[in-house]
């Protein structure tokens, strides 16, 4: 299946319906990321372990459509918490989804939770 | 007593003087610099100026006209509210024309039949599009670009083509500095560009033909058409344009066409007044800008002076400059003999720029001409006979260098010795040898367009205070015109910084205000351990994409750990011990040391790379690359290839990558030693170093060099009484050969000194810089390194080659290790919560293999 942009939306916490279990923290590298699959939809997740917060964004870079943020690198630019793409390396806002550096389309973010060891992303349905 | 009389005699007749009437017609640019400087000067108060535009508004930046079509804001382009010209007193009449010039009462008749008296009259009425007479161009669809009105008109056009069809075409008549900002701009209104140009080449005013091959190449690929050599008989189209003729059954279908064809000055008033005229039209001036009758002035694109006419803003600016002072009674102010027309395009991604004379017969000087036809590079400078002197020159895909080169011409600045510095540069590709703009003198005119020197930006600077570009724009109105001057204002901002002790250091990122070199020198004198550690203790936040893989090869350096340990800050390809390839999926690459591959290795790697459906290619480097394994696939691929005797070819760091070698002195009848033993010696020697950059090597037999390996970080050849050794030679984008380090030295110390070379390298190089951009850096160059290598200058000889040994001694296979702890093995996992692969990979076939499907 070739991935639609059209797919992914971005969910404020208010506006969660369901709180999927993405899985247990240790599976969540230290300051990276890692893929889940929800229904028809890739999730990048993100433990930023040295801000004590979690991210969830779309796995697609809108730049050639591949399946590929979660492998990106993270880190921050003038306290915007932001990942880089691994293959042309544009960067987005983990919060807004926004491209810092470049003018792609933004990227759709989700709500994380983490109750005791398990990591929880929020979808509208 | 006396005095006092002469004082009231003074006075009194200084009251009686009575005001005089300035009229400007024209409120374009120049006619609007004219009043801005006017106002400025106290004498201002004698006159009473009054402004005719024949345009529905007050004038505006018809430099950046195209910035029109990305926002439609026309309120971004004005130069001045409305309410400017009332607090100076200045009465600005928008929507009139000027119809009549009566010289002998002085007055002037509006289009609206008023009349008004003037003392001093200021033509500023500029120039319009020429349109040339070819059958057709009164179709409703082609236009003309010189004013908002125009634009929009052009605008409203493009969303009725698009509304009809899904992909309209633009042509645009003309290929010089107008057109192709045009053809950018139609690109932009999504309709497909395409430039037609008389002459055989584009921009034949300022560009060779070489260069304006370079740019059409460069054009043509952002998408951007061009037809040379083309003359257009007739617009083709019933009522509305459909197409250009070019005659013989040549045509091109278009939707609109844009008229881009020069300019013919608005001299009509001139002309029916009975002014000197030009015969090619234009007012004539004098260098006072004074007219053929000494109370009219004319300024701007309508004003011939020297027989020429202007179409830059100024050159139109410092008429504006020189007519006022002549009617404020500052004589001494005049127009210079010699007007710059140097000109930088301003076009969205291409840098072209040509300065002085861009290209001239060889009887008139010697041309320097470096041209990169891959990255679409071309730069040209004329040099006088003497080499003393920089005629002019031509930029084209990088004009980086324009100012400070154009800066040179202007100010006569004599030539260094090695004059093709200046553009092939001993900072590689695209810096240049000329030390800074400091260099000027400070009478050079940094900022043409505002006429502002580099004094002038410099004292900005240091005595009042100005510490970026901005407060300095803001000050001096340099980089406000054009804004071609930005680099080098900035340049001078930062120099002048420095010399106020505030040095404005090259940091690595907003993380860390440190260096490369001083963050090495820190892990390793602080001992510290990982990449928390180094932001908690001299770093800030939480790092980025720039800070970690460059603390991660420091780390490596150091302590020669693999990219396993701090996984998250490697840079993907290292996080995953392989290269992400286009559609997400990876390469893997073994080692094949000096490129010797039994037949048995050979079946191996066949076996498993069917086993996995893998494309299988030679690389450049002498050994086999396995393409399109997907993430969790790597762990299984490497286990079995590791099984058969394989180990990691590190394609994905910055190492060691391949030692090439020549079959050498055991099979070619040449040889004259075994350079297959050697290169395997030292590709096992330094495999698995990380380093600031990929490093290359390679080992040729005997002269003839089959190895290459004067284009690799370092080399080996074999010669009559031992080998030569050469370091700091580069293929890729801008090829270097290697330089001599030593001659006919044993194996050993042909070794211990690569090991030197390779060591002081890492230690000192800054991020992503092979060896050969670090060796043109290098201060004194190969002498000096020789000295450190072989002389031990430094007396660091012992701690290099400790440090290296520490290397060879500590290798280990990150793969190895990998397939070895589950831990690492769980990262190879496409979705950490479920089994299934990414089933948005897709391939496509190849000539019997496969190959990723093409990005939309
Ligand atoms: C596979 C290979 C092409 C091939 O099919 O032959 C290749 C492929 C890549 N090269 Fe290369 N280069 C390959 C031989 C070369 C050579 C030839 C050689 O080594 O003799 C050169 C010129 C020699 C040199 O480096 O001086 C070469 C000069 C480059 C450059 C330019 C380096 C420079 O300093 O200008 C880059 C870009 C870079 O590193 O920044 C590059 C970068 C790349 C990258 C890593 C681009 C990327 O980031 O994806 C390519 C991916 C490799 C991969 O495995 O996915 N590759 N590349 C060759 C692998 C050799 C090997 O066995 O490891
Ligand atoms: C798209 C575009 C891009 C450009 N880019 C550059 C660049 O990068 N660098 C550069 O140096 N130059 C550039 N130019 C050229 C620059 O804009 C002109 O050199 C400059 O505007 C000339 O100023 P001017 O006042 O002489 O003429 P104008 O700006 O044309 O002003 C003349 C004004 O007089 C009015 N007028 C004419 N006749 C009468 C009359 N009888 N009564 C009343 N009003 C009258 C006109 O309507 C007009 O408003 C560009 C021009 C265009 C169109
Ligand atoms: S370099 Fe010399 S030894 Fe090597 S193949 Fe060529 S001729 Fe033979
Ligand atoms: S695919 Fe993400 S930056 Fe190119």
């Amino acid at each position: 299946m070739i991935a639609n942009l059209s797919t992914y939306e971005s969910v404020t916490t208010e506006e969660v319906k369901v709180w999927f279990k993405a899985g247990p923290v240790h599976k969540f590298p230290k300051n990276g990321g890692a893929c889940i699959k929800y229904k028809d939809k890739q999730i990048a997740v993100f433990n930023f372990t040295r801000q004590g917060q979690w991210y969830a964004c779309q796995n697609l870079c809108p730049h050639k459509m591949e399946m590929v943020l979660s492998r990106g690198m993270i880190g921050e630019e003038d306290r915007q918490p932001k990942i880089a793409c691994p293959l042309h390396k544009s960067t987005f806002s983990l919060k807004t989804g926004e491209n810092l550096n470049g003018s792609l389309d933004a990227i759709a973010t989700y709500p994380v939770k983490v109750e005791g060891e398990t990591v929880y992303v929020g979808f509208m349905e | 007593m006396l005095y006092t009389y002469l004082y009231v005699i003074l006075l009194s007749s200084l009251k009686s003087k009575p005001m005089k009437t300035i009229i400007v017609v024209g409120n374009g640019m120049v006619g609007y610099k004219f009043c801005e400087k006017l106002a400025a000067r106290k004498e201002s108060e004698n006159f009473k100026v009054i402004v005719f535009g024949e345009e529905p508004r007050a004038a505006y930046d018809r430099v950046h006209l195209s910035e029109f079509f990305g926002n439609r804001d026309a309120k971004a382009l004005e130069l001045a509210p409305m309410d400017w010209y009332a607090e100076n007193k200045i009465e600005l009449i928008v929507n009139e024309r000027i119809t009549d010039i009566h010289r002998k009462t002085k007055t002037v008749t509006t289009g609206s039949d008023k009349t008004y008296t003037y003392d001093y009259l200021v033509l500023a009425t500029g120039s319009s599009p020429f349109v040339p007479p070819i059958n057709g161009v009164e179709k409703e669809g082609v236009f003309v670009y010189r004013t908002i009105e125009d634009l929009e008109a052009m605008l409203d056009y493009a969303e009725k083509i698009k509304s009809k069809k899904t992909k309209g075409r633009a042509a645009i008549l003309g290929g010089g500095l107008l057109g192709l900002e045009a053809g950018k701009a139609v690109m932009d209104m999504g309709l497909e560009p395409h430039v037609v140009e008389y002459a055989p080449k584009l921009m034949p005013r300022q560009l060779d033909s070489r260069s304006s091959n370079v740019l059409q190449l460069t054009l043509e690929n952002m998408g951007i058409n061009v037809h040379s050599g083309k003359a257009t008989n007739r617009i083709l189209g019933n009522g509305a344009i459909t197409g250009m003729d070019f005659g013989e059954d040549d045509t091109l279908e278009v939707d609109m066409l844009v008229i881009s064809a020069g300019i013919r000055p608005r001299d009509e008033l001139g002309r029916t007044c009975n002014l000197e005229m030009g015969v090619r039209g234009g007012i004539v001036v004098n260098d006072r800008m004074q007219t053929s009758d000494p109370s009219i002035f004319a300024i701007g694109e309508v004003a011939l002076y020297n027989q020429m006419i202007y179409g830059l803003v100024a050159p139109g600016y410092e008429m504006a400059e020189v007519a006022v002072n002549q009617i404020v009674e500052s004589y001494e102010v005049i127009m210079r003999a010699e007007i710059d027309m140097s000109t930088k395009l301003k076009l969205i991604g291409v840098d072209v720029a040509s300065f002085g004379i861009p290209y001239m017969p060889a009887d008139k000087g010697l041309s320097i001409i470096y041209e990169n036809k891959t990255k679409g590079l071309y730069k040209r400078i004329n040099v006088s006979h003497d080499g003393k002197t920089l005629l002019g020159g031509i930029m084209v895909g990088d004009a980086a260098d324009y100012s400070i080169l154009h800066q040179m011409y202007l100010n006569n600045i004599p030539l260094p010795d090695n004059a093709e510095e200046l553009i092939v540069g001993a900072r590689g590709e695209g810096g240049s040898a000329f030390g800074s703009a400091m260099d000027l003198p400070d009478t050079a005119v940094i900022c043409s367009c505002e006429a502002v020197t580099k004094g002038a930006v410099c004292c900005s600077v240091i005595d009042d205070g100005n510490e970026t570009v901005k407060a300095v724009a803001k000050a001096t109105k340099a980089t406000t015109g054009c804004g071609g001057c930005k680099p080098m204002v900035a340049d001078l901002v930062k120099e002048s910084l420095k010399t106020l002790g505030k040095t404005v250091k090259e940091n690595i990122c907003e993380h860390f205000d440190y260096s490369r070199q001083e963050l090495f020198d820190i892990v390793k004198l602080r001992g510290i351990e990982d990449y928390d550690q180094l932001l908690d203790e001299v770093g800030k936040g939480h790092g980025c994409e720039v800070c970690k893989p460059l603390a991660a090869s420091i780390f490596a350096s150091i302590y020669n750990e693999t990219a396993n340990r701090q996984e998250t800050i490697q840079d993907s390809n290292d996080r995953y011990l392989a290269n992400i390839q286009r559609n997400g999926t990876y390469s893997v690459v073994p080692r094949v040391a000096g490129g010797e591959i039994s037949p048995k290795q050979l079946m191996a790697m066949g076996r498993i790379a069917k086993k996995y459906d893998l494309y299988t290619k030679i690389t450049g480097g002498q050994r086999i690359d396995m393409f399109g394994a997907k993430l969790h696939e790597l762990p299984l691929i490497w286990e079995e290839l590791i099984a058969e005797g394989f180990e990691t070819g590190q394609a994905y760091g910055k190492s060691l990558r391949t030692v090439k070698s020549c079959v050498g002195s055991t099979w070619c009848r040449y040889g004259m030693d075994e350079s297959v033993s050697f290169a395997i010696e030292i590709e096992n020697r330094y495999k698995g170093i990380r380093s600031p950059h990929k490093f290359k090597g390679g080992v040729s037999g005997c002269i003839r060099e089959c190895a290459e390996a004067r284009g690799k970080d370092f080399g080996f050849i074999a010669v009559e009484g031992g080998w030569n050794v050469y370091v700091g030679g580069n293929g890729g984008a801008n090829p270097r050969h290697a330089e001599l380090l030593a001659e006919k030295v044993d194996k050993k110390t042909a070794i211990t000194y690569v090991d030197r070379f390779m060591m002081f390298y890492i230690k000192t190089a800054p991020p992503l810089t092979r060896t050969a951009a670090w060796l043109e850096k290098l201060e004194g160059g190969i002498t000096y390194l020789k000295n450190v290598v072989i002389n031990d200058s430094l007396g660091i000889a012992k701690e290099l080659d400790a440090d290296m040994q520490k290397f060879v001694d500590t290798y280990k296979c990150e793969w190895k290790e990998a397939v070895e702890t589950p831990e690492i093995r769980e990262r190879y996992t496409h979705f950490i919560n479920s089994d299934e692969t990414d089933d948005n990979i897709e391939f496509v076939s190849l000539r019997e293999q496969k190959m990723p499907k093409e990005w939309a």
